[in-house]
């Protein structure tokens, strides 16, 4: 895919031109708070101040975040194959089987850090058999990724219905979801982490996923730059054809990508299901999938973009909610309208201000080429 | 109740069902067949289904929610055709834009402008869709077979049901028997070719992208202003997914489109006369299973064990002149 544009430096590339794509989506959102009669600003207050104006604030907005970095990274993967998974709701939801079973085989009798390890591995099996399938249809089947990870996203969630109000609920109780689990299922706080800094992380159930998260993120980036695999996957995801000359698989590596990608998506959720609800309930991914999307373009599908960029989505779901509740006539659901901007603006129209910026630089460059030429003589 | 009783309310309900899905799914036939995948469906029938409830509720008219659908819907149509066309975008992303804008935006402007937990309010007689009794089919219902086929399959359903299945055969009318319908597939099979013959890609997807908006804007109206009275939040409840599923399902055909939309609410509808009652043979049949149904068997065919699915060849590319 060569890029028709003309190359900019990296700060504007990864810098300015992600900046500006988010800004154009807050005036938007901006704008929708117009429309319902409220002060813009007032909302931004909130969710600046919802979100890091105290500890405990802190606490879940790197909650949240936690989350979105594993989604972010899982569509990141894919997106370097030149895949999109757009099927990460799904396989979230069916990687927390591995992490129920894990938990409701263990919690009694083992402390958490021998349940933990287990529950990884059980969430990255599954999460990795539910996006097994549909990389395989694609690689041997020619059937259309996007297409069929939208279905099983449909199919996950009719199955996870079914298996938490008639398989994995316990005897006599009335509500879709597992037991509580004991204390073994439960990951500890992070709390020693923000206090720190001073901070009170209050009833935030910040914890150690998070740094399950970062590890992942490195390992992503071992991934994706360090090694064979990866140099693989850039460049079927750069020019299929150009992969195919050099004797790569296609097929090999378009089903090894879904699976890491799976497997990673799977792992979000050990933050819901261990380290917050310490159980499983119907729809914990709550949309976690789709943010993944977001998160991933407005990082460029780096790690190093895609952890800041899951911490400003942590900071609008937690945010959001404070301005839920400092101002009634705007819910949550504003949230969600901010993600659809910054996926419309960061992803389908990433280049609508491309030009100018660029013809901007080029005048700037123009006007310092002939000063440094006056000077000179 | 007698076993063909059972059968024709199941199938009026089918019907019913069906409408949005048929509406939908054309509507993705058009912009599909122009090389544009859309699956922004379920965020264009909200943002409609929003609209006409709205509307509705404000002007008292029915007829004026339906127009609102229909701009709100083109509206939406074009910001696709803006990201997708003009910027050339992934298309996938500007579907998935919209879809969350449509979701967040209804909810929030819904709750502000009527306060009913994001519900527009309940519509009266004038401003909603009212079924249509075909002539005597009050007084044929006693005769056996023939009666309830007429009185409750072909009569009474509403304006818009009807306008659904006359669609049918006038996309495909427009799509195959028309100059502007040669175009827009050829758009989305081979663009090169159709701007080499003067003709231009922009304008023609453009065109395919209204023609989408309208279509939708149908489907929501039905849903707002006919099946109940009233928009609820997030009312579309996947019908988008669903209709891109029948898209695939009828291999982008406008008459197998109305047959995968009718298959899809007849299941939705025996899945809901099934609950809690075993199937004779197979017993009890999970609800979740046939809800998810549709999607399998979409998986199915799109891995080619049913015949091959083949999308229009030129569909989710953005055109690229002079390369």
């Amino acid at each position: 895919m060569s890029s028709p544009y003309a190359k900019l430096p990296g700060w504007v590339e990864y810098g300015l031109i992600p900046l500006v794509n988010l800004a154009v989506a807050f005036l938007m959102a901006g704008l929708v708070v117009l429309l319902v009669g409220e002060n813009p600003l007032e909302a931004a207050y909130h969710l600046i101040n919802g979100a890091f104006g105290r500890g405990e604030y802190l606490g879940f907005t790197l909650y949240y975040a936690t989350t979105f970095i594993f989604t972010g990274l899982a569509v990141a993967v894919a997106f370097h194959a030149g895949l999109f998974n757009i099927g990460g709701e799904g396989q979230a939801y069916v990687g927390g089987i591995g992490v129920a079973l894990a938990c409701l085989w263990l919690d009694q009798t083992m402390p958490w850090f021998v349940v933990f390890p287990l529950a990884i591995l059980g969430s990255a099996f599954f999460g990795a058999a539910w996006a097994f399938l549909p990389g395989w249809l694609q690689a041997k089947r020619g059937s259309h990724i996007v297409i069929t990870t939208i279905m099983f996203n449909f199919i996950a969630s009719s199955l996870m219905v079914y298996l938490l109000t008639r398989v994995l609920k316990p005897l006599g109780s009335m509500s879709p979801q597992t037991r509580t689990f004991a204390e073994g299922g439960q990951l500890p706080k992070l709390d020693w982490l923000l206090a720190i800094f001073g901070l009170d992380i209050g009833t935030a159930p910040f914890n150690v996923s998070f740094l399950l998260a970062l590890v992942a993120a490195f390992c992503v980036w071992l991934l994706i730059w360090r090694t064979k695999l990866g140099y693989e996957m850039r460049t079927m995801g750069h020019s299929p054809s150009a992969a195919r000359y050099a004797g790569m698989s296609e097929s090999r590596i378009t089903v090894i990508t879904m699976m890491i990608s799976g497997a990673l998506a799977g792992m979000m959720a050990l933050n819901p299901i261990m380290g917050e609800q310490g159980r499983m309930q119907l729809d914990f991914v709550q949309g976690a999938g789709f943010v993944g999307i977001a998160v991933a373009l407005m990082g460029r599908s780096h790690p190093a973009g895609i952890i800041p960029a899951a911490v400003l989505f942590g900071m609008l779901y937690q945010g959001g909610a404070e301005i839920s509740f400092e101002m009634p006539s705007i819910s949550r659901d504003m949230i969600v309208i901010i993600q659809g901007l910054v996926i419309l603006f960061a992803g389908a129209l990433e280049n609508m201000f491309r030009p100018a910026i660029a013809r901007l630089f080029a005048a700037s460059s123009r006007r310092a080429a002939v000063v440094a030429q006056t000077k000179g003589a | 109740m007698d076993f063909f009783h059972v059968i024709v309310v199941l199938l009026e309900s089918t019907i019913r069902v069906s409408v949005p899905l048929i509406f939908a799914a054309l509507a993705g036939l058009f912009t599909e067949r122009a090389g544009i995948f859309d699956i922004g469906l379920e965020g264009k029938m909200l943002g409609a289904a929003f609209a006409a409830g709205a509307v509705a509720a404000v002007t008292q008219s029915v007829w004026m929610g339906l127009l609102a659908a229909i701009l709100i819907s083109v509206a939406l149509s074009l910001v696709h055709g803006y990201a997708s066309i003009t910027q050339r975008g992934n298309q996938i992303v500007s579907g998935v834009a919209i879809n969350f804008i449509v979701a967040g935006s209804t909810v929030i402007l819904g709750e502000a402008w009527f306060r009913q937990g994001g519900r527009t309010p309940a519509l009266g007689e004038g401003s909603r869709f009212q079924t249509i009794t075909f002539p005597y089919a009050d007084s044929i219902r006693e005769i056996p077979i023939l009666g309830p086929v007429y009185s409750d399959l072909l009569s009474g359903h509403f304006l818009l049901t009807y306008v659904a299945f006359a669609m049918v055969p006038i996309s495909w009318w427009i799509l195959y028997r028309t100059r502007f319908g040669l175009r827009l597939r050829a758009v989305g099979e081979n663009p090169g070719a159709v701007d080499t013959a003067g003709i231009s890609v922009i304008w023609m997807r453009y065109r395919a992208v209204i023609c989408c908006g309208i279509l939708c804007g149908f489907a929501g109206a039905y849903l707002s202003l006919a099946m109940t009275a009233g928009f609820v939040k997030g009312m579309t409840a996947g019908k988008g997914y669903i209709a891109l599923a029948a898209l695939i399902f009828a291999k982008w055909r406008p008459f197998n489109i109305m047959l995968a939309c009718l298959l899809f609410g007849f299941l939705d509808a025996l899945a809901i006369r099934l609950q809690g009652n075993p199937l004779p043979l197979i017993g009890q049949v999970p609800v979740q299973l046939m809800q998810a149904l549709p999607y399998i068997l979409t998986v199915i065919l799109l891995a080619g064990f049913i015949g091959k699915a083949i999308p229009p060849k030129a569909g989710g590319v953005p055109y690229v002149k002079e390369r």
